[in-house]
């Protein structure tokens, strides 16, 4: 028996709920090697600027129980060359793409929405708000701030094209994930995605120095698992008419299971693509055999099953 | 999904072995071998399925045999919890191993007399190049460093190979007390050298690039950052390098590397963002620089 694995994150419907999250997968091209990028759900590419962007100094990366902490920031080729060299070559190759953006403004978020969205064949925007806003004078993200994220939201919403769906991905580091969620949704985002990573630092006991650059990293891996799959379950309570992507430390196909139980609609797969190219076709195939040994036919059944059971928070 | 890329195979580890400071690791990976040229590496996964280690460790193939249906060799040092786990592995362990990866050493087209420079564990790879070398004609000379005797890497092997075979150590515990760029002058010399390869820590490649210079001939060097995935999409293994039109661009050792011309290096900027780099905060892109850019083919 093989169950339906077809899902919907608002108008965009995909084969399987499996895709990568961005900044873990480029635009597919690499992990392409590895495997068919057609065969998963969606490819979430890396946050795209306006303008190309040589990211920050080394050391990026430190690796942490069960986790790592990154801080390339946001290095990439922008937006010009995304949408004539990246875009085309995911396409071409059967891809989905969900397109992750990330403007230092809101101004450059409503650009990058409106250029993005008028491509051909992109299935959807994700909403990075956890870029600094320039605008506040503590460097916090938008996403610390629902007022501010909610703005963006409606700004990148009135600039996409109208059928193509807005993801709002949030940060779980703020006081209320639930409060920023309903911002966003509020603000007409069509789904959200949660969680990014998590603000964090490792210090190198050898030199007693941050062991990245600038001090703090974002946390990814294992490690946030339990708390991205909490986030997603307060926020399914709230808004259970909302799709979500569910993210944060997934590695194998049960991983996948726990967060559409918990109110994933879909699920991204980060941090393992580094240790393990094959990753995403692995864990649909371990995913798809969860469903069979519990005889689920369809996975729209299982998204919230944890809530039916009578859970609370 | 090609059949010059790289591939990810679970392979049986035929035996670990000390060398000097070092252990040396073959597994039976006979899609890796037939791939492999001199200078790709292999990333390899420690600690198990369920490890809390997560990242692949990065290490230069030093050795491939046809024995077995394709062996490959790699060497490392126990650094820390993912090597020593590594260095515990026994005949039949099974080993994630993703490879080959990275740009090889690209060789002459001519017989020319080439120099190869290592520096400690970063000798490992110059040894297939040395064959590889040798199988064209060319002459090769051998110089290796390190920073006490039992960290020179197959100083007999390099004897047995090259023409000449020159060793510098800190300490003096072998060969010429010093650093290789100390003696490699000299060996350019004596040799009439054309061309020098190099593969070691940054600061030992930044000295070799400068007395290649100083001689007037081209250096290829393979740089050894820290990666977490090793097939280009992490970002996080990036340096500055001068691109064939004059841009810095921040690369990936990776993928765009681990060879790279050594000029072309900013060894100087290494751990920074020069503020010339494409994409620096205040960079002004021009529209030749983009559309260079936007035809660059990463496949």
């Amino acid at each position: 028996m093989n169950a339906d694995l077809r899902t919907r994150l608002g108008s965009l419907r995909l084969p399987n709920p499996v895709v990568t999250a961005a900044g873990c997968a480029g635009s597919g091209r690499e992990l392409a090697q590895f495997f068919d990028i057609g065969e998963i759900g969606a490819v979430t590419t890396k946050s795209l600027m306006l303008e190309p962007r040589a990211g920050r100094p080394a050391p990026r990366m430190a690796e942490t129980p069960s986790g790592m902490l990154s801080t390339t920031g946001m290095q990439g080729p922008g937006v010009d060359v995304f949408l004539q060299r990246d875009l085309p070559w995911l396409l071409s190759r059967g891809g989905r793409a969900i397109v992750s953006i990330a403007g230092s403004s809101v101004g450059e978020f409503g650009e990058l929405a409106r250029r993005v969205s008028e491509a051909e064949g992109v299935g959807a925007i994700e909403v990075n708000l956890s870029c600094p806003n320039p605008a506040d004078p503590a460097g916090r993200h938008f996403a610390d701030d629902a007022a501010q994220a909610a703005t963006v939201v409606q700004t990148v919403r009135s600039h996409a094209r109208s059928d193509v769906p807005v993801l709002a991905k949030l940060a779980a580091d703020v006081p209320d994930v639930v409060e920023l969620a309903g911002a966003c949704v509020g603000a007409r985002a069509d789904g959200l995605t949660m969680i990014n990573t998590l603000r964090g630092m490792s210090v190198d006991t050898r030199t007693l120095r941050p062991a990245v650059a600038g001090g703090m990293g974002g946390l990814s891996g294992p490690a946030i698992r339990p708390l991205a799959v909490g986030c997603v379950f307060r926020v399914h309570e709230a808004f259970p008419e909302v799709p979500i992507i569910g993210v944060g430390g997934v590695r194998t196909g049960t991983d996948v299971l726990e967060f559409m139980a918990a109110g994933a609609s879909a699920v991204a797969v980060g941090t393992v693509n580094f240790s393990d190219p094959s990753a995403c076709t692995r864990v649909l195939r371990e995913f798809t055999e969860a469903l069979d040994a519990r005889g689920v036919s369809r996975v729209s059944d299982i998204v919230g099953a944890a809530h039916r059971a009578g859970a609370g928070v | 999904m090609s059949d010059n890329g790289p591939v990810q195979t679970r392979c049986p580890v035929l035996n670990v072995r000390r060398v000097d400071a070092y252990y040396a690791i073959t597994v039976v990976a006979p899609g890796i071998a037939e791939r492999f040229r001199s200078g790709q590496f292999v990333s390899v996964a420690v600690g198990g399925d369920h490890s809390s280690t997560l990242l692949r460790r990065p290490f230069a193939i030093h050795d491939v045999k046809p024995d077995y249906g394709g062996t490959v060799e790699f060497l490392f040092a126990v650094r820390g919890s993912g090597t020593a786990w590594l260095a515990e592995r026994r005949s039949r362990d099974l080993l994630d191993v993703v490879g080959p990866l990275g740009r090889p050493f690209p060789l002459p087209r001519d017989p020319v007399n080439c120099v190869l420079v290592g520096g400690g564990s970063g000798s490992a790879p110059l040894f297939p190049l040395a064959q590889s070398l040798r199988r064209r004609g060319c002459r090769v000379d051998f110089v290796l460093g390190a920073a006490s005797a039992d960290r020179v890497f197959s100083a007999i092997t390099a004897r047995r190979i090259a023409e000449t075979a020159a060793f510098t150590t800190d300490d003096g515990s072998f060969g010429t007390r010093g650093r290789v760029t100390d003696v490699l002058g000299k060996v350019i010399e004596e040799a009439r050298s054309d061309a020098v390869y190099a593969c070691g820590p940054m600061p030992m490649l930044r000295a070799v690039t400068q007395v290649a210079g100083g001689h007037g001939i081209p250096v290829q060097v393979a740089v050894e950052e820290t990666m977490a995935c090793g097939i280009g999409i992490c970002m996080t293994c990036v340096i500055p390098v001068v691109g064939e039109d004059g841009i810095t661009r921040m690369v990936r050792s990776c993928v765009d590397g681990p060879v790279f011309r050594g000029e072309q290096v900013r060894f100087d900027d290494v751990g920074t963002i020069p503020f010339d780099a494409l994409g620096a905060p205040g960079w002004k892109g021009t529209g030749a620089s983009l559309a260079a850019e936007s035809a660059r083919d990463i496949a």
